[in-house]
């Protein structure tokens, strides 16, 4: 029972990592109010440049990396769109998904002979025990070694949250997000802000896409990414658009995933069918039940023209 | 100069722009990857328009998304994503399935029972989200999404079931023939019609009714845009449901309920991608739900194709035909040239990309307009 | 004016041209305002006195002119310049964020920190506290902007231009939402600036604000710049009449009232906000056939929440609200209507008109489920366009044959028009108009007035709601006055003392 509880508690880690650092950037970019719909895309341009670039210089740390910058390169798209051009962001949100989901397959097949899925990588993301080059320890302990990408997303949602509640950055994004002709008419550049937030967005849920091609399986393919942009959004609204909360609501999430493969395995006489459906049923459960009306930045979605009041 | 401002802000000149740059990006991609664009968009032209049985092959793909794009329309009318057209139109398929394969009625009677359980199932689920948005104020591409995954291991928990799933196959059984939508379908199986057809004296026709599945699904998506852009403009309901979409709160302050108007605006909605799967699995092989492991993406691609008709009804008829056509032909690029057909979604996500910032063809005009005022102004 | 050479001026704009489209706005206006100076910017709504502070303090671009500064020509590209330059702003609609406290508003885009970026809140805190003991701005600076009075909301915003070393203070209509005493306190404050040298320049059309507190005044009319004066030379007609290019009469004639039974009675009402706080407290009210109602009172003393509760757009808490004698408190909207409330309401865009319907749609919102308008569920859009068309032209709202525009493209006075004339051919028994001039310029607003005036003299009743004190005690027959959700005071209009109201809408008096 106790090896199931932690059993339960390292797969929760494993499916939250990608979830928690798209969602993450589903928070930056919305609080400078603009509407991130395309983290989809932008994930999956992360988990195809990080399982290729991870492919062909055997270093997961680039591929981390290069995930990041594909999926903020995606997002400057974006912000071109929402900022400089005032975009409908759900429109151009839309549209990215399709762009990273086809750029992504198409540079696939030329870098991996036609194929739409990469060679496996030689060398994954490594967990907590092989970063610090501890041994490998059997029993209780062995649960211990979480993977390092979902270190990295606490980590994360530390550094976002301080910078975001206790930075002048912080202060400028919300502020951007919540009144942004206030911050223009006080010298903030509302548009460098949201560039940069949405920019970072970008980034992140390259990271997210990185996260699952890279640690959660070990190689890119049409369907490692699938539904997990849109499940960091819904998150992004369950947590209330606080870095923790879409944390802790990626953590209600994966947990749930767990169950479903825990019982799956046999331990409950249910249909696996019916079981899968659980994190999504208990989604709009935790929606009806505990969050009720979420009150979203004033002016996310909103694209801002200056004087126009 | 005052006409290139005018049509610059007409939304038909927007789309007509962004079909273009699609194709001029998807050249500069193909061409970075080393293919000629010239090549490939020749070989798409000649995938849709060499044979006519592409050109249905294109209208068979089309139909689908015709009913999705309409859904998708529908809703943003009424102030509404409905990304969970995607759900919807899986509970179409299923529905259609169990009452195709388990209910034995007289043809065409068969299909209008199919299509009527496919409309309430599926506008049963599409109200759902409605009443979660309404009722709880869960902001309705959540509960969409949600429901979209639902909708598919409920597809897959149907197939599990030991009276629909057929041995031997991860999918259910055919429905009966009975409630098939394919053109001429018991003639051009049967001996006489199978002679007639290959006696080589009807080349296009046989063709094009043994070759593809061909069925009346069109006309019934035709009919259909032409009934919501009916109930939208001509309808008093449908003025609600605009007001409701265009300004909630006005339409609350002059008496209109909006939260019945958003429910049955989802519902109807639900309706239409739900129909979207009747027509996939009464009028196209293999007529049957399979076991699914990714959404199908009717939904997904009715978006593309409500936002590459600006939403408008007759509209999306002509961007699902351009978004089947971008599809089925970008499908020879890959066989012809070796050059990945993705470089079709490449162009589609410009195109919708490009829409999205139709603003800045207005930002043109107005600028236009302003160099145009000033030197009028001296 | 004077000669240029022996004064120091603050500001000088020359010649500036502003063009919105093809629209132009500013024709070649100029204005010199001197040094330690209060100096008023008048004009009509729509005149282009806040598109020339705009531009003055970098938030748009002159297409031509030149600005100096203390004598120096300066491009002043963005606020970031202007505030470089010692301008600050103040703008009517208050530029805060809500959810954010004082001292982060006022500390926005001038953050102290410390290392990395960490901002130094208890530093910045201590400077607040000083500048507003200094000029006597009183604020909480740890409460939230959402919690706090409008009057201290405008002292923050005020706090935010001198926490930026402002040393020119342009304040944007800064005494439309205040009482009279906090207009007083108001002008004490502008007086402490000035005399302690600081340059400010208000934009208003408030004659006797004008009269009150300004050294200089610029006036301008369409874009174009009429005259500077010196504010104690001149009387408050002729300004008026500068300022509309025409004599005008600033009072309001109507004929007495004839009060007849009572059409709507609030009794013991009590209605609540979203976040569950009594707005609206035991309030209760009569309005009778043929007699206008006006509620004085300061922004957010419940005025919404009533409105709101007498559409049945929130539920009433308890308390009763009787039309005619039928009840009608926690119903519907439609229920509303139908008992012959019409409403025009506070916000033109997000309860009046459906921006994207047509003119002709936005007319029939209420009753296009009626013939002729419609027919068994199928609407006749023929009937409906020229039900507008008779409206268009009896309410004469511009341009003529509007009936298929979508309402977005109608100027503020002619949407304002087009509900009006909605509401008006509803021939409702009661109308409450809620800021029915809000932003409508002088030949506008003297429509609306004469247009309620009509609507009583045809023996309906009506409700005005308006912030400015001014309309309420020109246009009712009687005013209560509202003070924390509640009716303090009401009184016959003629006669009333406008210091009295103004110290009741201020908490000053319960009955």
């Amino acid at each position: 029972m106790a090896s199931n509880i932690f059993l339960a508690i390292t797969i929760t880690f494993m499916y939250a990592a990608p979830l928690i650092l798209t969602a993450l950037g589903g928070v930056v970019s919305e609080r400078s109010g603009v509407i991130n719909i395309g983290l989809e895309g932008m994930m999956v341009m992360g988990a195809f440049t990080g399982a290729a670039v991870g492919y062909y210089t055997a270093n997961p740390w680039l591929g981390f990396l290069a995930a990041g910058l594909a999926g903020g390169a995606l997002a400057l798209l974006h912000a071109v769109a929402s900022v400089t051009f005032k975009a409908n962001q759900t429109i151009s949100g839309v549209a990215l998904n399709f762009i990273g989901q086809g750029l992504a397959l198409f540079l696939c097949r030329l870098f991996f002979e036609g194929a739409t899925m990469s060679k496996t990588v030689p060398n994954p993301m490594p967990k907590l025990f092989g970063f610090l080059g501890l041994p490998q320890v059997d029993g209780i302990l062995a649960q211990l070694n979480v993977d390092m990408t979902f270190i990295i997303a606490v980590l994360l949602t530390v550094v976002i949250w301080f910078v975001m509640y206790r930075t002048k950055w912080g202060l400028r994004l919300r502020a951007v997000g919540e009144h942004p002709a206030a911050a223009d008419t006080l010298g903030v550049n509302v548009y460098a802000v949201r560039y940069a937030a949405v920019f970072i967005s970008g980034i992140l849920a390259g990271f997210g896409g990185a996260a699952q091609s890279l640690a959660v399986v070990s190689l890119f393919t049409p369907t490692v990414i699938s539904g997990q942009g849109f499940i960091a959004m819904a998150a992004v609204i369950f947590g209330k658009w606080t870095p923790h909360g879409a944390m802790l609501a990626c953590l209600i999430f994966a947990f749930a995933q767990a169950l479903v493969v825990l019982l799956g395995g046999g331990a409950v006489q249910i249909s696996p069918q019916l079981l899968s459906m659980l994190p999504y049923v208990l989604t709009i459960l935790v929606l009806v039940l505990f969050v009720g009306k979420a009150v979203s930045p004033k002016a996310d979605g909103v694209p801002y023209e200056k004087g126009a009041r | 100069m005052k006409q290139i401002e005018k049509a610059l802000r007409r939304p038909i000149t927007g789309i007509l722009i962004s079909i273009v740059m699609g194709f001029i990006v998807g050249a500069v991609v193909l061409t970075i990857a080393g293919y000629s664009p010239l090549a490939a968009y020749r070989e798409m032209i000649l995938g849709v328009f060499s044979k006519p049985k592409y050109m249905v092959q294109v209208i068979i793909r089309a139909t689908p998304l015709i009913f999705t794009g309409l859904s998708i329309s529908f809703a943003f009318k009424t102030g509404m994503f409905n990304i969970g057209a995607e759900g919807q139109a899986i509970m179409g398929m299923v529905t259609a399935a169990v009452v195709g394969y388990c209910i034995e009625l007289p043809p065409v009677i068969h299909f209008i029972a199919v299509a009527l359980a496919a409309i309430v199932v599926a506008g049963l689920w599409g109200a759902l989200v409605g009443v979660l948005k309404a009722k709880f104020g869960i902001h309705e591409v959540i509960s969409g999404i949600m429901l979209n995954w639902i909708a598919l291991y409920f597809n897959n928990f149907m197939i599990s079931m030991p009276w629909l799933k057929k041995p031997e196959a991860e999918a259910s059984y055919e429905v009966l023939e009975s409630s098939w939508l394919v053109v001429l379908n018991s003639w051009k199986t049967s001996d006489a019609g199978r002679e007639w057809l290959l006696d080589g004296t009807h080349p296009v026709l046989s063709d094009v009714l043994i070759r593809t599945d061909l069925n009346y699904g069109i006309f019934l998506a035709i009919a259909a845009a032409a009934l919501v852009w009916f109930l939208l403009t001509r309808t008093t309901k449908g003025y609600e449901m605009r007001a409701v979409g265009s300004g909630a709160d006005v339409a609350r302050f002059a008496g209109i309920n909006v939260n019945k108007n958003l429910i049955l605006s989802l519902a109807i909605a639900g309706a239409l991608a739900g129909l979207a799967g009747a027509v996939v699995i009464t009028g196209t092989m293999p007529h049957r739900i399979s076991v699914l492991t990714a959404q199908p993406g009717y939904g997904f691609d009715g978006i593309s194709v409500a936002l590459m008709a600006n939403t408008s009804p007759f509209g999306v008829i002509a961007s699902a035909l351009l978004f089947a056509g971008l599809q089925y032909g970008g499908s020879s690029i890959q066989a012809e040239l070796g050059a990945p057909s993705e470089i079709i979604n490449i162009v589609i996500g410009t195109i919708i990309f490009f829409i999205a910032m139709s603003g800045a063809f207005r930002m043109l005009a107005d600028y236009l307009e302003k160099r145009r005022g000033r030197s009028d102004g001296k | 004016m004077a000669s240029v050479a022996d004064k120091e001026y603050a500001v000088q704009m020359r010649g500036i041209k502003k063009y919105f489209g093809s629209f132009c706005a500013l024709n070649g206006v100029q204005l010199d305002v001197e040094k330690g100076t209060i100096h008023a910017l008048l004009g009509e709504n729509g005149a282009g006195k806040s598109t020339l502070m705009n531009i003055l303090y970098g938030l748009y671009q002159a297409d031509e002119g030149e600005i100096l500064i203390n004598g120096r020509p300066e491009n002043i590209k963005n606020p970031a310049t202007a505030i470089k330059l010692g301008i600050g702003m103040v703008h009517q609609h208050f530029m805060l964020v809500e959810p954010f406290t004082v001292t982060q508003n006022i500390m926005l885009g001038m953050e102290k920190t410390r290392f990395g970026g960490v901002i130094d809140e208890a530093s910045i805190r201590k400077d607040v506290l000083e500048l507003s003991e200094r000029y006597g701005l009183i604020v909480d600076p740890d409460a939230k902007i959402e919690d706090i009075s409008v009057g201290m909301q405008q002292r923050v915003e005020i706090l935010k231009a001198l926490y930026r070393g402002a040393e020119i203070l342009i304040l944007d209509e800064p005494t439309a939402v205040l009482t009279p005493q906090e207009i007083g306190e108001l002008i004490e404050i502008m007086r402490k600036l000035a005399s302690d040298g600081k340059t400010v320049i208000i934009i208003t059309h408030k004659l006797g604000e004008i009269k009150k507190s300004a050294d200089y005044c610029t006036i301008i009319r369409r874009g174009v710049y009429i005259d500077t004066v010196r504010v104690e030379e001149v009387d408050e007609t002729s300004l008026a009449s500068m300022m509309v290019g025409r004599e005008v009469k600033l009072t309001v004639t109507k004929e007495k009232a004839d009060p007849g039974e009572v059409i709507l009675e609030i009794d013991g009402l009590t209605v609540a906000d979203s976040r569950g706080i009594d707005r609206v407290k035991d309030l209760s009210l009569q309005v009778r056939r043929g007699e206008i109602v006006g509620i004085a009172g300061i922004d957010g003393n419940g005025q919404q929440e009533l409105v709101e509760a007498i559409m049945n757009m929130v539920p009433a808490k308890s308390g009763t609200i009787t039309v005619k004698g039928r009840e009608i408190q926690n119903r519907t909207p439609a229920q509303t209507l139908a008992a012959g409330v019409s409403t025009i309401p506070e916000d033109r865009h997000k309860h009046g008109l459906v921006l994207d319907f047509s003119v002709a749609e936005n007319f029939v919102i209420e009753n296009f489920r009626q013939a002729p308008y419609s027919s068994h569920g199928i609407l006749d859009h023929k009937a409906i366009k020229e039900h507008a068309a008779q409206l268009i032209e009896k309410f004469d709202v511009r341009p003529a044959g509007c009936e298929l525009n979508p309402a977005r493209g109608l100027s503020g006075g002619n949407q304002q028009k087009l509900i009006i004339a909605r509401e008006v051919d509803n021939d409702p028994d009661i109308l409450i108009a809620v800021q029915p001039t809000r932003g409508l310029d002088v030949g506008a607003i003297e429509y609306v007035h004469k247009a309620l005036i009509n609507v009583r003299d045809q023996g309906k009743a009506v409700l005005l709601i308006s912030l400015e004190l001014d309309e309420v005690m020109d246009v009712s027959d009687r005013i209560a006055v509202i003070y924390d959700g509640t009716i303090v005071d009401s009184f016959d209009a003629e006669g009333a003392d406008e210091n009295h109201i103004g110290l009741m809408m201020a908490g000053g008096k319960r009955k």
